[in-house]
């Protein structure tokens, strides 16, 4: 079956003072259209660097990536990214970080008019309306990522990448950020590659969990699919057994099959 | 308004003038005496001490051209620059006014007679001089800033770029202005031949020097700014797939503002001290040569003069950097940041 994003054989390695490191190993996915897709694995075993070589930041040694068809070997705004530290430029307003993607994206495709929109319209997906002239200096780590993702879905992308987007965020926050994940994708369906490190998000948001070994020449060690239906709300999971089940199989992954080489 | 003046006193070092506008407003005014008297009051009290030890230093040391001239002495020769500026400006007048009159005369007589208006040609007074070196320092500052700029956006981006040109500036940027002088001095002789030159020669030289030692600060900072470049806004960049100008315009400049403008500052610095020496060694118009022809002049005045000249030349210097620190301000999207 040929998926709408196919992550093919894929192999890394980086040429470091020592020899060359093997980061990756024979990496092999494939996500259909509109499914939500966590990594989830260990620090350093090379999820950021399967997203990067899909957002065309890096390149693969060996093997390749198709999305729609085409392969990737550059980066694009039909692979938005959306970066741990919000990577907004501190100079600009959130308007205008906004306006940025989208004049690049849609400069011959859209009116003054329509940009002007469909910024608005994005930044009131994520719930920033009322900070739209705010320079990110003067909000919150929250709303700045939420920003972030508004400027990732304002490219209109044929898959979302989001680099542990609430990695750097208070469990209250980024369980608010989580809710509006689900609500912007009820309502827009993409394709969404997210990495987390954090097992009940995983469970939570994805249609499938994808789980690394560790590195050095880390791979997919397991794959789960998560068959709980939409909405899901985070209290009633709480005691639904189907749930805890799927986090449990995953803490076992993480820490009995595959337990951090690093941890103390 | 008001509040707009007083953020750029603030900002650029003068909050005691932001005191003495708001006790003149009446807003609470004994926080703002008690404010006066910490931001004017302790270095008004510090100046008084240094005039004071200068003032009983200078009477102890006997030289060739008299006793060293204390503070009263250096401001009787100020108030004496300024009254021979006056003079000279009066002269000048009268000289241009007698001109017009003799050319009218000759006019009547003879509506087709060929008349000629000729240049004032007295000595540069005091002030003058003080204007030659600020468009010099300018002329050079600019020049250097415009190739130093775009030059060090290039190097910060491309490491190839950098590696070509590190040693070339780590090996011109150590060199003093009074080495490059004599092969600017004949190289602008060789090339810049013209009967009409816009610029006088003596300008050219000096400019030129200036701009060959305020290259390297602004060079420098400018590369360091734009290489540490947040990783994170290059790959933003990459992903909207920017052109390289809405790239350097709109990632590139802005974060590295702060660093290219302590370039220009410390470039502006550099410049005004290499100008006057300059000026000194080839005596080109402007401080340097003033202080020059007042040494070689040698009368009872001459250290009094050149004291004058010293302080001016720090006074402005002075300005000058305030003057940088308030451009940095209003150019720097980050209005909180400390500038200092």
């Amino acid at each position: 079956m040929q998926g709408y994003l196919t992550i093919e054989q894929v192999h890394m390695d980086f040429d470091t003072p020592k020899g060359t490191f093997k980061a990756l190993d024979n990496v092999t996915l494939k996500i259909d259209k509109g499914e939500f897709v966590s990594l989830i694995g260990h620090s350093g075993c090379g999820k950021s660097t399967v997203l990067n070589i899909v957002a065309g930041l890096l390149v693969s040694t060996q093997g390749s990536v198709l999305l729609d068809g085409k392969e990737v070997n550059e980066p694009g705004p039909e692979r938005a990214v959306v970066f741990q530290n919000h990577s907004l430029l501190p100079w600009l307003t959130a308007y205008q970080n906004v306006e940025l993607a989208v004049k690049q994206v849609f400069k011959n495709s859209m009116s003054k008019k329509e940009m002007d929109e469909w910024i608005k319209h994005n930044l009131h997906l994520v719930h920033m309306d009322h900070a739209m002239n705010k320079r990110p200096g003067e909000i919150s780590g929250g709303m700045k990522q939420r920003v972030g993702i508004a400027r990732a879905l304002a490219m209109k992308p044929k898959v979302l990448l989001m680099d542990e987007p609430f990695g750097a965020l208070d469990a209250l926050t980024r369980a608010h950020l989580q809710d509006s994940v689900m609500e912007i994708q009820a309502e827009l369906n993409n394709t969404v590659i997210m990495i987390t490190h954090d097992v009940d998000e995983a469970v939570l948001l994805s249609d499938r969990i994808v789980m690394m070994t560790n590195g050095p020449a880390a791979t997919i060690g397991e794959i789960l699919e998560i068959d709980l239906p939409r909405p899901r709300h985070r209290l009633e999971l709480a005691d639904d057994s189907k749930y805890n089940h799927y986090r449990a199989e995953v803490l076992r992954f993480l820490h009995e099959r595959h337990s951090n080489p690093n941890a103390a | 308004m008001t509040a707009r003046v007083m953020n750029l006193f603030e900002s650029i070092g003068f909050s005691w003038l932001v005191s003495i506008m708001k006790l003149f407003t009446l807003q609470n005014p004994k926080e703002q005496i008690e404010n006066l008297l910490r931001t004017l009051g302790v270095p008004l009290f510090a100046f008084a001490v240094f005039l004071g030890i200068w003032h009983a230093g200078a009477s102890q040391i006997e030289t060739s051209l008299g006793k060293v001239p204390g503070p009263v002495a250096v401001w009787d020769q100020t108030v004496g620059l300024w009254e021979e500026h006056k003079a000279e400006r009066l002269k000048e007048a009268a000289f241009y006014e007698r001109q017009e009159e003799r050319n009218a005369k000759k006019l009547a007589k003879n509506p087709d007679a060929k008349i000629k208006i000729r240049d004032y040609t007295g000595k540069p007074t005091y002030i003058d001089q003080i204007f030659t070196s600020l468009k010099t320092v300018f002329a050079g500052f600019l020049l250097a800033s415009a190739i130093a700029i775009p030059l060090g956006i290039i190097c910060g981006l491309s490491n190839t770029m950098y590696t070509a040109m590190n040693p070339i500036i780590q090996l011109f940027k150590p060199v003093s202005p009074l080495a490059w002088l004599p092969i600017v001095t004949l190289v602008v002789s060789a090339l810049y031949v013209s009967d009409d030159p816009v610029f006088a020669k003596s300008f050219v030289n000096s400019a030129i020097t200036v701009t060959l030692c305020c290259l390297w600060p602004t060079l420098i900072n400018t590369i360091v700014g734009v290489s540490s470049l947040d990783n994170d806004l290059v790959n933003v960049s990459k992903v909207l797939r920017l052109n390289w100008w809405t790239k350097i315009t709109k990632i590139v400049l802005p974060s590295s503002v702060p660093m290219i403008f302590t370039g220009l500052r410390l470039s502006l610095g550099v410049g005004w001290m290499v100008l006057i020496a300059a000026e000194m060694l080839a005596q080109n118009p402007g401080l340097g040569k003033f202080v020059w022809d007042e040494f070689q002049n040698g009368s009872s005045q001459s250290l009094g003069r050149i004291m004058v000249a010293v302080l001016t030349i720090g006074f402005i210097g002075f300005l000058l950097d305030r003057l940088m620190l308030s451009l940095q301000k209003s150019f720097s999207w980050d209005k909180d940041a400390i500038v200092r």
